[in-house]
């Protein structure tokens, strides 16, 4: 790992996040969590527990249910030498705040011409799965990566969640750090102390030369899935977790597609206008004649997340879906994958310990 | 008591004499961004920020050049801002709704119609966090509290007792809607805001001497940890609601209600209440006018000689470098 010290301890997603925002708050007495129940006994799945037992209520605080206030709230704090992390427990709760995150967050620094910026996180929760249905499980990223002016983050792995959150916290200008709820019970190795993973680069996560899967969020865990099922047909995916998608640096995308010649984007979102589209049109761009076939999207399709699972099964793409398009895109039969991929879990969880209830 | 009066004249008098200089000069096509005067409004800026001190911190809205110059904001930044050049105070790319001085704590204004009200609950916010002794006072009009920031804003405030001047100018019109479609018939604004527990008080706006009054003692018992308060100040827009003609033909208000409001002129009953008290020389005002004159003589002169931003600076600034 090039971003930080080399770590055998694995921690879940949600500790790591739970150790970044730790660190920020014993490193630096301007750092300051808010959110709807930030310091309640769930703490936020686990990502804010023991924090405010450890920093007192002044530092960890719980809010009204005021998204749109509370967002100028914290950027009025974070223009005034603070560094707020306000917290979501789902992205939808957002939109209620976008008033103050787009017209103002966003803008503070350039419409004043760079007199003084805006250092704020907003933490946010991408639902799924368990019947979240239309309201909890909106995936956005598009929609704040579409805004000049913030910095749009979304980690897949614990180092990444910690190492990231660290960036985003002392970053001078506003992040919106999206967390998948399916990635908090993942476990992986975490660097200890204050290693920071910059913001703004993509990471190969899975070396190959035969097809390149670039991947946010979440789906790089599909993504590395299908690249294992494609492995066992004697395909090679390189699987590219995209990280952050504004400043949105696709340039490793473009080197690995030179090598490959084929393109796969795996997006948790919906198809039209989406981060997947912006990928597809860069590397059209810029290595148009390096690509033997189309380049393809793998999306959501475009409805409203439904809530049953009756519904939801087929309305996620799965790792099986990324291998069959590989294999449809090489000409090559994936017919032998079908009961390779069979789960062993239900698809509307992302592992066996989950038990809901969001 | 004459000295404080003779300042909160000259802080009026500047706002007036600018206003009026942006409004001759605004024909000439020159200053391309939507301008918001604040002509018949200036006691409530000027009595205001007479009650705070250099360290007290103000935000505004969308008609926030008095709330700026009250401050103590520069004007020749200010004035060069609304030219688009390079020496304004946001360097081109704010314009006359976006004026900001921090080194006089004037933090920001924009014109989202209550969107810097959260903000500068913010900034009081963190000010308290860090056991700081100064406030935040923002200003916006009668439409701001129609605003679900407004009791978001001040249900914080009041949750956390932060040091926030809440200074709603009632100037009876949104644009050019009425009172009737907007707030409940016989609902008082400061009523509105005493029933989500602000301390209040309703004053005339157009008194620059009452509105000095209501704004220390707000001051002071929210510096002595009192929490936040909200002012309600009558007052009226003399010009239309952007732009620099008056506009009391086109049927929403009448020549006759604003004939009313022009005789309560806030600049004109400051100067006859100094004049009368005797303790200041008419020659004395005199000089205040050539002083004042020739101020926004220099400031129009150095914006209009300035050199605009580069292009390349439209893509500058949009994060930290």
């Amino acid at each position: 790992m090039k971003d930080g010290r080399l770590s055998n301890r694995t921690l879940t997603y949600a500790h790591a996040i739970n150790e970044a925002l730790d660190i920020a708050l014993a490193s630096d007495p301007s750092v300051y969590l808010i959110g709807l129940g930030t310091p309640d006994p769930k703490g936020v799945f686990g990502s804010t527990k023991g924090l405010v037992e450890k920093f007192g209520t002044a530092r960890v605080l719980d809010m009204p249910v005021s998204e749109n206030a509370l967002t100028g709230v914290v950027l009025g704090s974070a223009i005034d030498g603070m560094r707020p992390v306000l917290t979501h427990q789902r992205v939808d709760f957002s939109l209620v705040s976008f008033e103050q995150i787009i017209n103002q967050a966003a803008k503070w620094r350039y419409m004043y011409g760079g007199n003084v910026g805006a250092p704020l996180v907003i933490r946010m929760i991408i639902g799924r799965g368990w019947g979240q249905g239309p309201q909890h499980s909106q995936s956005l990223q598009s929609v704040f990566a579409h805004i000049p002016g913030l910095k749009v983050v979304m980690p897949s792995t614990p180092a990444d969640a910690k190492g990231l959150l660290l960036s985003a916290i002392f970053d001078d200008d506003p992040v919106v750090f999206l967390e998948h709820r399916w990635l908090y019970n993942i476990e992986g190795p975490v660097p200890e102390g204050d290693e920071r993973v910059p913001i703004g680069q993509p990471r190969i996560v899975r070396s190959g030369n035969d097809i390149t899967i670039a991947a946010t969020s979440y789906m790089t865990i599909e993504s590395l899935r299908a690249a294992e099922l494609l492995a066992d047909i004697g395909i090679e995916a390189e699987v590219i977790d995209l990280r952050t998608l504004n400043p949105f640096d696709h340039q490793d995308v473009v080197k690995s597609v030179k090598r490959t010649n084929h393109l796969i984007v795996a997006d948790t979102s919906w198809r039209n206008c989406g981060i997947a589209g912006e990928l597809v049109a860069r590397v059209s761009e810029d290595a148009f004649s390096s690509l033997e076939q189309p380049p393809r999207r793998v999306t959501l399709p475009d409805a409203p997340v439904p809530t049953s699972r009756a519904l939801t099964d087929g309305f996620y793409p799965h790792a099986i879906d990324i291998a069959r398009l590989a294999g449809e895109m090489l000409g090559r039969s994936t017919s032998s994958l079908s009961a390779a991929a069979e789960s062993a879990v239900p698809l509307d969880v992302p592992d066996n310990n989950f038990r809901g209830p969001f | 008591m004459t000295a404080a009066l003779t300042n909160l004249y000259r802080s009026m008098l500047l706002i007036r004499r600018v206003e009026e200089r942006i409004a001759e000069e605004y024909t000439q096509q020159e200053m391309r961004c939507p301008v918001h005067f604040c002509i018949g409004q200036e006691a409530i800026a000027s009595g205001v920020c007479a009650a705070l001190s250099p360290d007290d911190k103000v935000m505004s809205g969308h008609r926030s050049h008095g709330h700026y110059l009250a401050k103590g904001g520069n004007l020749a930044r200010m004035i060069a801002e609304l030219y688009g050049k390079a020496t304004g105070c946001c360097s081109g790319k704010g314009g006359s709704m976006h004026l900001i001085d921090l080194e006089c704590g004037f933090l920001g204004a924009a014109p989202i119609v209550g969107s810097t009200i959260p903000i500068a609950v913010g900034t009081a916010f963190a000010a308290h966090s860090r056991k700081e002794a100064r406030i935040t006072a923002v200003f916006f009009g009668d439409a701001a509290v129609e605003s679900g920031a407004f009791y978001e804003s001040a249900n914080f405030a009041l949750v956390h007792n932060l040091p926030v001047l809440f200074v709603c100018e009632d100037n009876l019109y949104s644009v050019y809607t009425p009172m009737a479609p907007r707030q409940p018939n016989g609902r008082g604004l400061s009523e509105l805001a005493a029933g989500i527990g602000l301390k209040t008080a309703k004053a005339d706006g157009n008194d620059v001497t009452i509105v000095k009054k209501c704004a220390v003692q707000a001051a002071d018992d929210i510096r002595a940890g009192g929490g936040p308060w909200f002012l309600e100040f009558s007052t009226y827009r003399w010009l239309e609601h952007c732009g620099p003609q008056y506009d009391n033909d086109i049927g929403y208000r009448t020549q006759a209600e604003f004939e009313a409001w022009r005789a309560k002129c806030p600049v004109s009953r400051a100067r006859s209440q100094l004049l009368k008290s005797a303790a200041i020389e008419k020659g004395a005002l005199d000089a205040m006018e050539r002083e004042l004159s020739a101020m926004i003589d220099d400031a129009f002169s150095q914006a209009k000689a300035a050199p605009f931003p580069a292009p390349k600076e439209a893509l500058e600034q949009i994060y930290a470098a």
